[in-house]
């Protein structure tokens, strides 16, 4: 008898199964083309020398040596490094601020909310136009304004030590909004009945935040610090644009130094090895963000 | 905003002003740069309004390249993307969510996993894979990378998922099949997350630099935003006015889209994260 039940069903269930791999066919085949095969070649190639012209030749783990042990590189890990930093902790705290004073359904705070998420939703390419034309040395706005206030003007973008902080200023400018509505979308789901019953025993605003908004928090917290950790490792618009990794290497970042390899000295090798490098990291923050939530999904871009 | 205290408020209030200028301000500045003489751009102190308006930069502007082109290049590339996002995500979603075969779980890895495959570190050997076929510079290097997306087939398969089987079995004896099921039935139910996936793709493909800078040479299949960046290499001297109302064939289009759909937008934006 249960011969003959198997027997029963066994064209149902393989008629569902040709019709799943049918309907996901399509999606694996795109995602083995230009998902999986890209990181597999990215591997393999990053153990050959190739300029995309002569046969490619195989040199072992040397360009992985020859990364680590360039001054530039470690220039470029540094810069990447502080610009993610930066920009995570200034956005992360202005946002948190933001929220936190915008926490109301009126009228004038989803005013305020529109005004700051706009430039969130803006091309990379407009707001670095705008912003290299904003700090001009000569003409633009920003010196124009610090010489009003009696401040000495900046070469913003070409000065060695400030361009990187620069485009941090600019890129926590056009960012801010968005963990401004994650923290707002964070905060309105705390329920009113812990502040209530705060308040009842006579606990604070500081207290308050400090004991129940900041705990509750968290998992945004964290959710946010790791998606704007991995968006801003990816930053490469505002770069090539506003200052092409200049003043000499200041502002070079981790996917303009790939593309600069890659596109401009035909290191095909080299730029290879950086990419995987760089995909462990992404591996290794996903990793982690996956322990936290049980659920990797992060779709935020910077830069 | 939340005190009670009638000063602490008007103060929160003043801060949030003026951070909501800060913000918006250099839009403001945008337009008005793109309205100004040359005379006007290098004028000291910088004037607030430029008068009298020169119209005449936009038409410069629109004329340093061919615009027409860009932009329709922008809306073939944008639209065709989503129109294949949508359709190939939601044929993979009904098959992870409504079906069980053998090896869906595994499949079901595969994508999300793909989450974690950036643009940034897949541009290197898409390119060369697409020069080896000789597809720099079509319309196929723009679209066909994207044509699938991890996120919008997780986020179509969760809300597929919590539609009742009850729903299904009904359409089925009413002798639906599989397409119509999903696109007449599901679909529907599904709609506010694909709306919210659809404007989170538009927004990001519209705007979208990286991508053809490194896939296209060719004017003839350049993008909006990138005909824009290139505003800047041509011509010499402080063109800003000119580079700025190119600036605005870029901003408009986005402000415009979130004046009507702000409340769309920012949720499309807000989706995944943890609440």
């Amino acid at each position: 008898m249960p011969n003959a039940i198997s027997y029963r069903r066994y064209p149902v269930v393989r008629r569902e199964t040709i019709l799943g791999y049918a309907l996901i066919l399509p999606s694996l085949a795109v995602f083995f083309t230009f998902f999986i095969y890209p990181v597999l070649y990215s591997l393999y190639l990053s153990f050959f020398r190739w300029d995309m012209m002569m046969p490619k030749q195989f040199v072992g783990a040397l360009n992985y040596r020859e990364l680590t042990a360039s001054a530039e590189f470690r220039e470029v890990i540094w810069n990447t490094l502080r610009y993610s930093v930066g920009v995570v902790l200034a956005a992360m705290a202005a946002g948190l601020i933001l929220a936190l004073l915008l926490n109301r359904r009126t009228a004038l705070s989803s005013f305020f909310q529109a005004c700051i998420f706009t430039s969130y939703i803006v091309s990379w390419v407009a707001v670095s136009l705008l912003w290299i034309w904003m700090l001009d040395p000569q003409y633009g706005l920003v010196n124009y304004l610090t010489r009003f206030l009696k401040m000495p003007a900046q070469d913003w973008l070409g000065n060695h030590r400030l361009a990187l902080w620069s485009l941090v200023g600019v890129t926590v400018w056009k960012i801010v909004g968005y963990p401004m509505v994650i923290f707002l979308a964070g905060l309105q789901s705390i329920s009113r009945d812990y502040y209530e019953a705060a308040a009842l025993d006579g606990a604070g605003a500081w207290q308050q935040f400090r004991f129940i908004t900041w705990p509750l928090l968290t998992p945004t917290t964290l959710f946010l610090f790791i998606t704007l950790s991995i968006a801003t490792f990816q930053g490469f618009d505002i770069v090539n644009i506003m200052t092409q990794g200049g003043p000499v290497h200041a502002t070079s970042i981790y996917v303009f130094f790939i593309y600069e390899q890659a596109f401009h000295y035909f290191r095909l090798g080299t730029a290879s090895a950086a990419v995987v490098i760089c995909f462990m990291m992404i591996l290794l923050l996903t990793f982690v963000e996956h322990r936290v939530f049980r659920r990797g999904v992060h779709y935020t871009e910077v830069g | 905003m939340g005190s009670r205290n009638p000063l602490v408020r008007s103060l929160m209030v003043a801060f949030l002003a003026i951070i909501a200028l800060v913000e918006v301000f250099p839009y403001f500045w945008i337009a008005t740069t793109s309205l100004k003489d040359l005379r006007g751009v290098i004028q000291f102190p910088p004037s607030l309004l430029p008068l009298p308006p020169h119209w005449e930069n936009y038409a410069q502007a629109w004329q340093s390249g061919p615009f027409p082109r860009y932009l329709m290049n922008n809306i073939i590339t944008t639209f065709g993307i989503l129109i294949i996002q949508l359709f190939l995500a939601c044929l993979a979603a009904y098959a992870f969510s409504k079906l069980s075969f053998p090896g869906r779980d595994v499949c079901f890895y595969v994508v999300v996993s793909c989450l974690m495959v950036p643009p940034q570190v897949r541009f290197v050997p898409i390119y060369i894979m697409l020069a080896k076929v000789g597809l720099l510079n079509t319309y196929a290097a723009l679209i066909l990378p994207y044509a699938t997306s991890a996120l919008g087939t997780f986020l179509i398969r969760e809300a597929f998922a919590n539609i009742s089987d009850d729903v299904l079995d009904a359409a089925r004896i009413d002798g639906a099949d599989v397409i119509q099921i999903i696109f007449r039935i599901m679909v529907p139910i599904a709609k506010p997350t694909i709306i919210a996936f659809s404007l989170f793709s538009v927004v990001y493909h519209w705007n979208d630099y990286f991508w053809p800078l490194v896939m296209t040479t060719n004017e003839a299949v350049r993008t909006l935003p990138l005909g824009v960046a290139l505003l800047r290499e041509e011509g010499t001297g402080a063109r800003w006015h000119i580079i700025m109302a190119g600036n605005m064939f870029v901003v408009v289009p986005m402000f415009l889209a979130f004046l009507v759909a702000q409340r769309h937008i920012i949720r499309a934006f807000t989706f995944t994260s943890p609440k």
